[in-house]
């Protein structure tokens, strides 16, 4: 109600920009697009706004991979995938266009992770390619192809041949794209 | 580096320990003392605890010195610990790292990890952990943060390890917001690729503003506040619509051409008389116009040069990757989501891309041996070849077409013909590549992009060539057959109609190509996709644009000013006909690599033939007599030169000048030894880059070998609890530990040895 929006004070401001990616008017225009989520409440920060609300956001609305983005940068107790403001800085800053490639590639992994068991295996790989492609008939793989693929996979990037791929070669495969660093980003 | 990727590879294999062991996790804060193992230490001393047999076990796996800290999985204090203990060592070994710029940052995963905390107990520990950290955020891009950290209390020693203002400053000013909206709405709609277009039209732009303010501030700016000291009879020509397009009239006595500049040093005062066509200083504060205006075009190209080949060199680091033939489906599944992508449509697109893209490279990867039959490939070959002599054969009858053309088109009329002939080639062209190209049936999209670029390219390089030729080598060596005075202005001039017919031929193309195609497919052809914006094509034409502006920097000092304004324009333009007509490709495009090669292109064949040209023009063609900063002298370069000997000549200390001079640079054999010293510099650094390469596959190797390792021991350690039955499941007593480490250390059947 009333729709006030509250200031964030000098000091969270200048700390935010300290130990985030982002600058200051990024950590403003932030600020105001999660107060306008939150629905004008004037909670204090650690408030927390539910996963259905931030999938509103336009950024996120067609992604497919917007579910697996609230859930690992949520910190919320109850694993519901709702951000608070901090953790809504976080989601921008490893999106930002100076996050190294360390960070993004340490994010990536965790979102590509669906299971959160700390490495990908072949379940895993199966389900990020079914949200590259898409779940329509004609852009999906056919079982065999899906095989195909996870097996070559392996085989590229699995280097000590434990069946999986970890943070390490994880990070190994992506310092060789060189174009990871431009598409592993989102503007507010 | 390597190793601690290597640690951390053993780290995430430790995990796999604890299912067979079971153990509990590692204490935080006794990990963050950091603990190393070394050959050194007695064994017995350290097999006291579950923690140690791990470790230990890790370490027979390895031979060498690490920090190990085996984590458990993904608990945020190990992270934070880890990364704390890693700036810390990197501080006391100062080893230095390849992105060590980069390394600061990767010590703050998250700010979760510090809390905002406002309780004053634990706030100690937090300053320490923070002063820590933000004595690591060094390469910060706003100033402001630079500031704020200033302001905090930190001791004097550390705060002289805060950075360089103006390093800040620099990366500020890099960061312009100059159309970040609206790359940001081209980017989500469209995709990497076609902002890739749009960044590169920012990047022409500060480069022509940069030459703009030199030549501005150097040579305009004086001229115009000094009087003109050529009295010229200027008739007034009626129709003033088509002198802009000419660029003749009352333009051609204007600041705009060469013809304009004084020869004569510029003098504030008027008290003082110079003697005509001498280049003595005299009192007042006089301004040596030929001098300033060689070196400054001098020194504008050489600064460009060297922020293109800064610029381009940064990409290649960005796109070469030193083993770069295996790995290509892994990368494609983890790093072709482009994030960027908003447009529920776009990510279909997106999504039926990519899904075509794996379809293709599996089908590629696993039926690599599919031989079509000869007969075909033979069929194949003839269509190949018949496309390309197609091509290099209207290449070859429009240079001749322009050759001739331009040797006998003469008179007003034809003022404009010669530009506009040249535009159309330009615009028609390639569009008759394409369709050679559609009916050549290439195999793999990247192959067919390339090809087109590189037929584009050659027209638009034999084009430029053919009228470079025609400018420098017919007019100005003969001017008096076309009944000029002063031929620098009218070569300035034909830049400037070539300049503006091309913009205006852009304008047509965006009209025509894009807008009314868009309306004939859809009503007439009823297809439901718009066309596709060709990006490779806009590019070239960029790049085609630059060259022009270059060229003529020389001849219209203000030519940099006009490109700017096209800049502008073209840019409103391309993004509303973009919105209204296209639509995102359907095809991949590579943009990192995309655009190392379109920057390349924009170096090599561009800049360098456009400087090439006009060292030419300074070195060897006679300036015109009656007109220019450079009447009466042999060649432009006589101006710097008879600088020098002047100096030489009032100070008598500097009389190895001109000597020194003449041997320097005239003297070819400087030339070839600083080039043979560059080749051998290129040598070297592609023998560095081959000899890395078989690092990676060794390391590759020996990790395959270290993986296998592990294997080993861990069946072994199986097999020990098995048979020692003693053991309950949940502890490993103490007693069983030596003997379980005897068997260890024996170094029996070890697949090492098997390899």
């Amino acid at each position: 109600m009333g729709g006030t929006s509250s200031k964030l004070p000098k000091d969270l401001l200048s700390e935010y920009q300290e130990l985030t990616f982002l600058t200051k008017q990024e950590i403003l225009l932030a600020h105001k697009i999660f107060s306008e989520l939150q629905g004008g409440e004037n909670g204090p920060y650690s408030s927390r706004v539910s996963m259905q609300k931030i999938l509103t956001l336009p950024e996120l609305k067609a992604n497919p991979f917007r579910k697996r983005l609230c859930h690992v940068f949520s910190t919320s107790d109850m694993k519901d995938g709702s951000l608070n403001f901090e953790d809504f800085l976080d989601l921008l800053s490893a999106f930002s266009d100076t996050a190294t490639l360390e960070i993004k590639s340490h994010y990536a992994f965790r979102i590509f992770d669906f299971d959160d068991d700390g490495t990908l295996d072949a379940r895993d790989l199966e389900k990020l390619v079914n949200c590259l492609t898409g779940e329509t008939d004609d852009t999906r793989l056919t079982a065999e192809e899906m095989r195909q693929l996870i097996s070559n996979i392996l085989e590229e990037s699995d280097i000590d041949k434990d069946g999986t791929v970890n943070l390490s070669e994880f990070q190994h495969v992506i310092s060789r794209s060189p174009d990871f660093v431009s598409s592993f980003k989102i503007v507010l | 580096g390597v190793h601690d990727s290597f640690s951390q590879l053993i780290q995430e294999q430790c995990h796999d320990l604890h299912d067979v062991i079971e153990m509990t996790p590692l204490d935080p804060e006794e990990e963050s003392r950091g603990q190393i193992l070394t050959r050194n230490r007695p064994l017995r001393q350290e097999v006291t605890s579950e923690r140690n047999l791990t470790e230990l076990l890790v370490f027979q796996m390895t031979s060498r010195v690490w920090r190990l800290r085996c984590t458990s999985g993904r608990s945020r204090g190990a992270i934070i610990s880890q990364y704390c203990n890693r700036t810390m060592q990197l501080r006391r070994r100062r080893q230095s790292r390849p992105s060590i710029q980069h390394f600061p940052r990767s010590a703050r995963p998250s700010i979760r990890g510090y809390g905002v905390e406002t309780d004053a107990a634990g706030f100690e520990e937090e300053e320490n952990k923070r002063e820590r950290l933000v004595n690591n955020l060094q390469n910060l891009s706003d100033s402001d943060r630079v500031r704020m950290l200033r302001a905090m209390p930190l001791s004097l020693s550390e705060k002289k390890e805060l950075r360089h203002g103006w390093y800040s400053w620099l990366s500020f000013l890099s960061s312009l917001q100059l159309w970040q909206t609206a790359l940001k709405c081209v980017g989500g709609r469209f995709g990497t690729g076609v902002l890739s277009y749009f960044i590169f039209l920012r990047t022409l732009l500060f480069f022509n503003v940069f030459m703009f303010l030199v030549t501005g501030l150097l040579l305009v700016v004086p001229q115009a506040i000094a009087h003109p000291d050529l009295d010229q009879n200027i008739t007034v020509r009626s129709t003033w619509g088509l002198e802009v397009l000419t660029g003749a009239g009352y333009f051609s006595h204007s600041l705009l051409y060469y013809g304009y500049y004084s020869n004569k040093p510029l003098q504030t005062g008027h008290s003082c008389s110079a003697s005509s066509n001498k280049t003595s200083s005299s009192c007042g504060l006089s301004y040596n116009m030929p001098l300033i205006y060689f070196f400054t075009i001098g020194a504008a190209f050489f600064i460009t040069c060297i922020i293109l080949v800064y610029t381009m060199s940064k990409s290649f680091g960005q796109s070469f990757r030193i083993d770069k033939s295996k790995g290509l489906l892994a990368i494609k599944v983890f790093s072709s989501w482009d994030f960027k992508v908003i447009k529920k449509s776009s990510v279909r697109l997106q999504r039926a891309n990519i899904s075509t893209q794996l379809k293709e490279l599996v089908a590629e990867v696993n039926h690599q041996k599919l031989k079509f039959p000869v007969l075909q490939r033979l069929f194949r070959l003839s269509i190949h070849m018949l496309a390309w002599i197609m091509c290099l054969g209207s290449t070859l009858a429009c240079v001749l077409a322009v050759y001739y053309f331009s040797e006998y088109m003469h008179g007003e009329a034809s003022l404009l013909a010669i530009p506009v002939f040249v535009s159309s080639l330009n615009l028609l062209l390639p569009g008759f590549f394409n369709v050679v190209a559609w009916m050549e049936e290439y195999d793999s999209p990247s192959v067919l992009n390339y090809i087109s670029i590189s037929r584009n390219l050659l027209l638009k390089v034999s084009v430029l060539g053919v009228l470079c030729y025609h400018w420098l080598g017919r007019v100005a060596t003969d001017p008096q057959s076309l009944g000029l005075e002063c031929w620098e202005s009218f070569v300035g001039q034909e830049l400037y109609r070539f300049l503006l017919m091309d913009f205006i031929f852009m304008l047509l193309d965006t009209f025509f190509g894009e807008f009314l195609w868009r309306v004939f497919s859809q009503k007439a052809l009823k297809r439901e996709r718009k066309p596709v914006f060709d990006i490779a094509r806009n590019v070239l034409e960029l790049i085609y644009g630059q060259t022009l502006a270059w060229l003529g920097v020389l001849f219209s000092p203000l030519l940099p000013a006009v490109q700017i304004i096209k800049l502008l324009f073209l840019f409103y333009m391309k993004k509303v006909s973009l919105k209204m007509n296209c639509q995102a490709s359907g095809k991949p495009w590579r943009a990192c690599q995309m655009t190392t090669i379109f920057i390349t292109l924009l170096c090599f064949p561009a800049f360098l033939g456009a400087a090439v040209c006009v060292t030419y023009t300074m070195w060897t063609i006679k300036p015109s007599a009656s007109c220019g900063p450079f009447q009466g002298l042999k060649n432009m370069f006589q101006a710097g030169k008879r600088w020098f000997q002047e100096l030489a000549a009032a100070n008598p200390d500097l009389h190895w000048l001109p000597s020194a001079h003449a041997y320097l640079v005239e003297n070819p054999l400087f030339l070839f030894l600083s080039a043979g010293i560059f080749l051998i510099v290129i040598y070297f650094h592609s023998q560095v880059v081959d000899g890395q390469r078989k690092i990676i596959e060794l390391l590759q190797e020996q990790i395959e070998n270290e993986g296998e390792d592990k294997k080993f021991l861990i069946t072994r350690l199986q097999h020990i609890h098995e048979r020692k039955r003693r053991v309950t499941p949940r502890r490993v007593k103490e007693a069983i530990i030596p003997d379980a480490l005897h068997e260890l250390m024996e170094p029996q059947k070890r697949p090492q040895q098997q390899l």
